[in-house]
């Protein structure tokens, strides 16, 4: 996969960026997560050149964070909570459903690119279980009855767009 | 604000914003102050709308002058958010929806009258309560971590200012010795609030004992529990607690640097302490010579990134150090060898928020709350089958009993109470026979559990025990850094053992294998994810030998959980035949006559989605 150039220069200005401050390798891939989505190899490769950190470390680290990517995530990147409050007011079904109705399980991306699942570990919003967001907004107490209408929502922005 | 650059200008400043606070409290500005939560529970119920519709209608009915509105840290009473407060009457609105935002501005702000409809009703008595204190939830419980959370606005440092913060940082830079401070947090006997209960003094005697160029702090605040969020809820009520927390522990044994490490999950802790970080910088409480003195300390923040194994405290090291978030073998402690191999002091949030209060109060005050082995107050986070699901803090000694039915008002539905789990995927099961138990360290090891960092999931009759255990072994599964071969190969062991107890697979030699395994783990393990991961199983085989029995031997799932083991059933006497719950069958598999037969479910096709017991209008499905 060839980097765009703009990408490039993004991705070394945040090295740069991050570059004094001590043990900096933690703050450049939250940086480049956020904004590009994903950390490919690629892109391993020029933080690698530009800090002087091995591609073997850095891989090592990107691979052990769960927010760190190699894929790129769908658009809407709904997360549904299995912490232990959600858990056993029935987070799993809400999790099924959405297994279901998008043909995946969790930690893939459609094959459209629209929705990644992600089974996530506690948001702290516990008084709201079960709890799920979609892109960070979070829907308190859902029951698996809501999940076709959460979906419904987010493909209508696609079809108005 | 102005530079606060001298004990005197900070003893000014405190004066002046207590004034304004107790003014705004009072009422004595002749403005009414209405206090919004802002916690992420509240926020995520939509708080911020309703800030922003009170602006709007303050704006519309002119009240500017007249009224005062800010958001708040967490009310800790999460289950029944979002909430406003107005003051000087102390009146506590609760669920307040967009559509009541006119009913008070127009009945309490306008005409002086308190809105009845969205007071607290007490479940029991059914009268309103009017004033948050007289709420039960609150009233066995004490605010010392939680200070000032639910009272001051978080985003700004006059509040903190107004609302104690600070006086005890002034009290250790102009009256006490290093020495002195160690002293008073030693005689305190608080215990490291992050789940080990190491005592507080002790570690940092350590680490004032060893000679170094240059020394650290480090707060963690990488709150992995699922299911506690007291941290959280903290940083975002009141960070300047914690920074004051942080300065005076590095001032008690010569550390000039701080890190915070907060999970990435908690934005809006995290843009709240960068802005206090921030804005303490700017008036001069951060940096060189703070308040003219030769202590200087630069606070900065770290975030995680998704790996609960990271609030162990040398993999948390290692994890700012931009390594894989592995454990370090121990000793050399991080009092002695910590980040970048400098003397360093790992404190949980809770921990450093509660030092201000030992601080102001002194020692022998604070040593009078709680147990002889615990002194202090603990922050739970009461969540799962109960009424009250929130924060609540409770001084140690404060028996399960307490925390369960009086402040967190029971079990909802009417249901029989079976267990609560603390201290998360480290933590044990407690159940109906443990709840006289003061709460403690002590007394928590000793019936099998832990305290852990305060997260404390309530349980009942419809939870499966064995399928709560199988999903820790799941998380801890995940979350094993893979260092330690019996912990990252033996974990997964004992899952897949799980995955056959629950699906009926298993027999009773599974069992007795579990045990083993189980202990061999626990003794093979760097760290205290490895040593603590069997706990879940070990617990629930301990206090729930029936369970297993019965997943085991009669190969069914007492409580209907384990799909494997249970059946969605249709009573043809209660069926009406209407056909509703084969029209929701995503996989067909029900069939009847409408209005002639009963319907039947083909037990060889159900997926066990629930669609139709949730549908079925005559309560004519259940599970067996």
């Amino acid at each position: 996969m060839a980097i765009k150039p703009e990408v490039r220069k993004g991705v070394e200005a945040i090295c740069e960026e991050y570059g004094k401050e001590p043990s900096p390798l933690m703050m450049i891939l939250s940086a480049i997560q956020k904004k590009y989505g994903y950390i490919p190899l690629e892109i391993q490769e020029i933080v690698s050149g530009k800090t002087g950190i091995p591609v073997a470390e850095i891989y090592g680290v990107v691979t052990f964070y769960s927010f760190f990517s190699l894929q790129p995530k769908g658009k809407y990147v709904v997360g549904i909570c299995l912490g232990t409050a959600c858990y056993v007011k029935s987070s799993q079904q809400i999790l099924d459903k959405f297994e279901t109705l998008l043909g995946i399980k969790a930690g893939q991306t459609t094959p459209d690119g629209l929705f990644t699942i992600e089974a996530i570990r506690c948001m702290g919003a516990c008084a709201l279980a079960p709890a799920m967001s979609v892109n960070g907004k979070v829907y308190p107490r859902v029951t698996p009855d809501q999940v076709e209408k959460i979906l419904a929502e987010y493909r209508s922005q696609e079809v108005k767009a | 604000m102005q530079q606060i650059k001298s004990p005197e200008i900070l003893g000014k400043s405190i004066a002046e914003c207590t004034s304004v606070i107790d003014a705004k409290l009072k009422g004595l500005n002749g403005k009414r102050a209405l206090l919004i939560c802002g916690g992420t529970g509240c926020l995520a119920n939509g708080s911020d709308d309703l800030i922003a519709e009170f602006k709007k209608l303050i704006k519309e009915n002119h009240l500017e002058d007249k009224v005062t509105i800010n958001h708040v840290g967490c009310f800790g009473f999460c289950s029944q958010g979002p909430f406003v407060k107005i003051f000087p009457e102390d009146t506590l609105y609760h669920a307040v929806q967009l559509a009541d935002v006119k009913q008070i501005v127009e009945e309490d702000l306008i005409g002086h009258k308190v809105c009845e409809n969205l007071l607290y009703v007490d479940p029991v008595t059914k009268e309103k309560v009017v004033r948050q204190d007289d709420i039960n939830f609150y009233k066995k419980q004490l605010r010392i971590a939680l200070h000032g959370c639910s009272v001051i606005n978080p985003d700004l440092l006059e509040e903190s200012l107004g609302y104690d913060g600070f006086k005890a940082l002034k009290k250790v830079l102009t009256e006490m010795t290093p020495q002195q401070v160690i002293d008073e947090v030693s005689a305190s006997g608080i215990r490291g609030r992050g789940g080990a209960g190491f005592p507080t003094g002790k570690k940092w005697q350590f680490a004032a004992n060893q000679k170094s160029d240059i020394k650290y702090v480090v707060c963690n605040g990488d709150e992995g529990d699922p299911g506690a969020f007291m941290d959280r809820s903290i940083l975002e009520g009141n960070p300047f607690e914690v920074i004051e927390g942080m300065m005076i522990a590095g001032y008690s044994y010569g550390a000039s640097e701080g890190y915070f490490y907060v999970r990435a999950e908690y934005p809006v802790a995290v843009e709240r302490l960068e802005r206090a970080i921030k804005d303490m910088e700017q008036v001069g409480l951060l940096g060189d010579h703070i308040l003219g003195t030769a202590f200087s300390f630069r606070a900065h923040l770290r975030l995680g990134a998704g790996a609960f194994v990271c609030g162990e405290e040398t993999a948390l090291l290692n994890s700012i150090e931009g390594k894989r978030g592995m454990p370090r073998p121990r000793p050399p402690f991080p009092a002695i060898k910590g980040l970048w191999g400098k003397p360093t002091c790992v404190n949980n949030v809770e921990t450093l928020a509660q030092i201000p209060y030992i601080i102001r109060v002194g020692a022998s005050e604070y040593s009078k709350i709680g147990t002889v082995g615990s002194k202090g107050t603990k922050v739970f986070a009461l969540g799962g089958k109960i009424n009250n699901v929130g924060l609540v803090e409770v001084p140690m000694g404060t028996t399960l009993r307490t925390l369960i039915f009086d402040i967190g008002g029971g079990i909802p539905k009417g249901k029989k109470f079976k267990a609560i789990q603390t201290g998360g995927p480290s933590g044990g099961c407690l159940t109906d026979k443990d709840l006289d138990t003061p709460i403690d360290y002590d007394s928590l090891i000793a019936k099998g559990s832990m305290m852990g960092s305060g997260g404390a999931i309530v349980m009942d009759e419809d939870n499966c025990m064995v399928d709560v255990a199988h999903f820790y072994m799941d998380f801890i599964c995940s979350e094993s850094c893979g260092k330690c071969s019996p912990c990252r190969i033996g974990t997964k062991r004992l899952y897949e053992m799980l995955t056959k107890v629950t699906n009926g697979q298993a027999d009773e030699q599974t069992l007795v294998d579990m045990r083993t395994l189980a202990n061999v783990i626990k003794g093979g393990s760097l760290c205290a994810l490895g040593q603590t991961a069997a706990n879940p199983i070990l617990s629930t085989m301990n206090n729930f030998p029936d369970e297993y029995k019965a997943h085991v031997i009669d190969k069914t799932c007492p409580s209907h959980v384990c799909k494997k083991l249970m059946q969605y059933w249709i009573d043809p006497i209660k069926c009406k035949k209407c056909s509703k719950c084969a029209r929701g069958c995503p996989v067909n598999c029900i069939s009847g006559v409408p209005g002639k037969e009963p319907y039947v479910i083909d037990q060889s096709k159900c997926i066990k989605c629930g669609t139709c017991l949730s549908g079925c209008p005559f309560g004519a499905i259940s599970k067996r």
